[in-house]
């Protein structure tokens, strides 16, 4: 699939007020959602193709767009609670609404995108502009009758699950049985049922009891595809536990731990804070996991612990500039990685809005670029290559060149198509595959 | 006093030291007092309470408020001079800073 990389652009280009904070597809792919730094939840929809434009496989439009937080003041730690969205996750769709969870630092909100199509006219009690009748001047029943109106999409919270996590929320994790799902924030993982909102099943707590011994926090955690007992999570020293719900109620101790073994000699200031994990993301067949760390993406089969089957590189040159990448807390930032639907193909982002996709299969890789500059409508984007050397090839550009401002952190791909979603800061680019 | 082999064999040593352990000696050269462990519960207990502190509710409320009005145009006080020749109102007192944190780099 990656050989003829012939990635052309939709027409799909959407800004935002504010910087996009997470980008997921639905189960279906039909849906886009994005959550951004302003609380707002923006729903795109896959428009089913078109007859004038045969050649497109369709185009995503705005479906709808609500707030889903708002800023909020701790008053117990004078914090301010950011209304960020960080990340969204859709339940799997069970009759003609839809369902996703939203989440800031805080509170998870589970909301309902409904469609109304048709409005009932002719009631006995009102008159069509809603005034009141009176009974006594009524003789006659009739029957309402739906007539239909325009397409109107609305987005109400059916459950606030609020007031389970003292830290930060950096997960939430829809579970394969679609009742519960978890959510984790830098100490502690909890288990919720989607229809309670007044309790929570603490399953993972790695607070010490002296703050002063923390040697490591909960990055990212997730529920496994198909068994509804099995999750992982990643911590900020690059090691990733999965548990198993059925052997015990408190899963502090693991099932299987991941790690990959360090050469002591090549440690340094910054091993530990590159070996991080950014995100966690189970292969759709369940047999793999993903990880993301500061300068990689690994992939590791989930029955060997001790080293990933798959390292990638995404950026290796930036390991030269480590120094002013902790001066500028670059360092810290966490990058996201996503599979194709098949797990043929990863992705991840990088800087100067450049994001990488890599073949597991002909272990080719790519690097694109997400702006408005290089890339025109149905126009296919061309490779970008940073140049490492002391000798810059015409198109290359340098390492020193790069903008570390413009970062592609949140990518998803398309669970059946060839289509990927690239956020990069306030703008959402959506990519095809070339038809031919 | 080294012999001049052994000081080549140094020369061809520093030129294998990885970019990760030169950019460590950057990182140490220009900040001497930085702490040997940096993934250490400081920088962590720092990740965890993210976020602006502000002194209380009052204090976030007004914050919030000067963030709205900040479109309406008006005339900015002088800033610099703000005691001494008359008792200051809110208008002339400089912007709040944020609580001071210590930088990751003062170790």
């Amino acid at each position: 699939m990656l050989g003829e990389v012939a990635v052309t652009q939709y027409a799909c280009f959407f800004f935002s007020a504010d910087i996009i904070s997470t980008v997921e597809f639905n189960y279906s792919g039909d849906l886009l959602a994005t959550g951004d730094k302003g609380g707002r939840v923006v729903i795109f929809q896959h428009e089913q193709e078109s007859k004038n434009r045969p050649h497109l496989r369709g185009e995503y439009n705005v479906y709808s767009t609500f707030q889903s937080h708002e800023p909020e003041f701790d008053y117990l730690k004078s914090l301010e609670i950011e209304e960020k969205i960080n990340k969204i996750r859709w339940l799997p769709q069970q009759n003609a609404a839809h369902f996703l969870l939203s989440t800031n630092d805080k509170t998870i909100k589970l909301w309902k995108i409904s469609e109304r199509d048709k409005r009932a006219e002719g009631y006995n009690l009102k008159d069509e502009d809603g005034r009141l009748r009176d009974p006594f001047r009524i003789t006659s029943l009739r029957v309402p009758v739906l007539m239909p109106m325009d397409l109107m999409v609305e987005a109400s919270p059916r459950r606030i699950f609020a007031n389970a996590h003292t830290y930060h929320i950096n997960s939430i994790s829809v579970n394969s049985d679609h009742e519960t799902y978890l959510s984790a924030d830098d100490l502690r993982i909890n288990l919720w049922h989607l229809e309670i909102t007044d309790r929570s099943f603490n399953i993972v707590d790695i607070k010490p009891a002296n703050m002063e011994e923390l040697t490591e926090v909960i990055t990212a955690a997730e529920c496994h595809p198909h068994q509804c007992n099995v999750f992982v999570y990643s911590s900020s020293k690059g090691t990733i536990r999965l548990c198993d719900m059925r052997a015990a109620a408190l899963c502090d101790r693991h099932s299987k731990f991941f790690e990959e073994p360090e050469d002591p000699s090549s440690r340094s200031f910054f091993s530990e804070i590159i070996s991080s994990i950014s995100d966690v993301k189970f292969s759709h067949s369940g047999r793999y996991m993903m990880t993301r760390d500061y300068l990689s993406v690994k992939v590791w089969d989930l029955n060997m612990e001790n080293r990933p089957v798959e390292t990638y590189q995404v950026h290796e040159y930036l390991r030269s500039k480590l120094c002013s990448l902790y001066e500028n807390d670059c360092i810290f930032d966490k990058f996201e990685c996503c599979w194709n639907g098949s797990d043929s193909a990863i992705m991840t982002g990088s800087y100067n809005n450049f994001f990488r996709m890599f073949d597991r299969n002909t272990r080719r890789d790519i690097t694109l670029e997400a702006s408005r500059e290089s890339s025109k409508p149905r126009a296919t984007l061309k490779p970008r290559k940073v140049s490492t050397g002391g000798k810059r090839k015409k198109d290359e550009i340098s390492v020193d060149s790069l903008d570390f401002n413009k970062k592609i952190l949140h990518t998803a791909w398309h669970p059946k198509d060839n289509v990927i979603a690239v956020a990069a800061t306030n703008n959402l680019y959506i990519f095809q595959d070339k038809i031919n | 006093v080294k012999q001049n082999s052994q000081k080549e064999t140094n020369e061809s040593q520093d030129k294998v030291i990885s970019p990760e352990k030169a950019e460590e000696a950057k990182l140490k050269a220009r900040y001497p007092n930085l702490g040997h462990k940096p993934g250490g519960s400081d920088l962590l207990r720092k990740r965890l309470q993210k976020g602006q502190k502000y002194f209380d509710s009052g204090d976030y409320n007004m914050a919030k408020a000067k963030i709205k009005n900040k479109q309406l145009p008006t005339a900015a006080p002088e800033k610099t001079e703000c005691t001494g020749d008359h008792i200051p109102t809110p208008q002339d007192l400089p912007q709040r800073k944020p609580s001071l944190v210590a930088s990751k780099l003062a170790g």
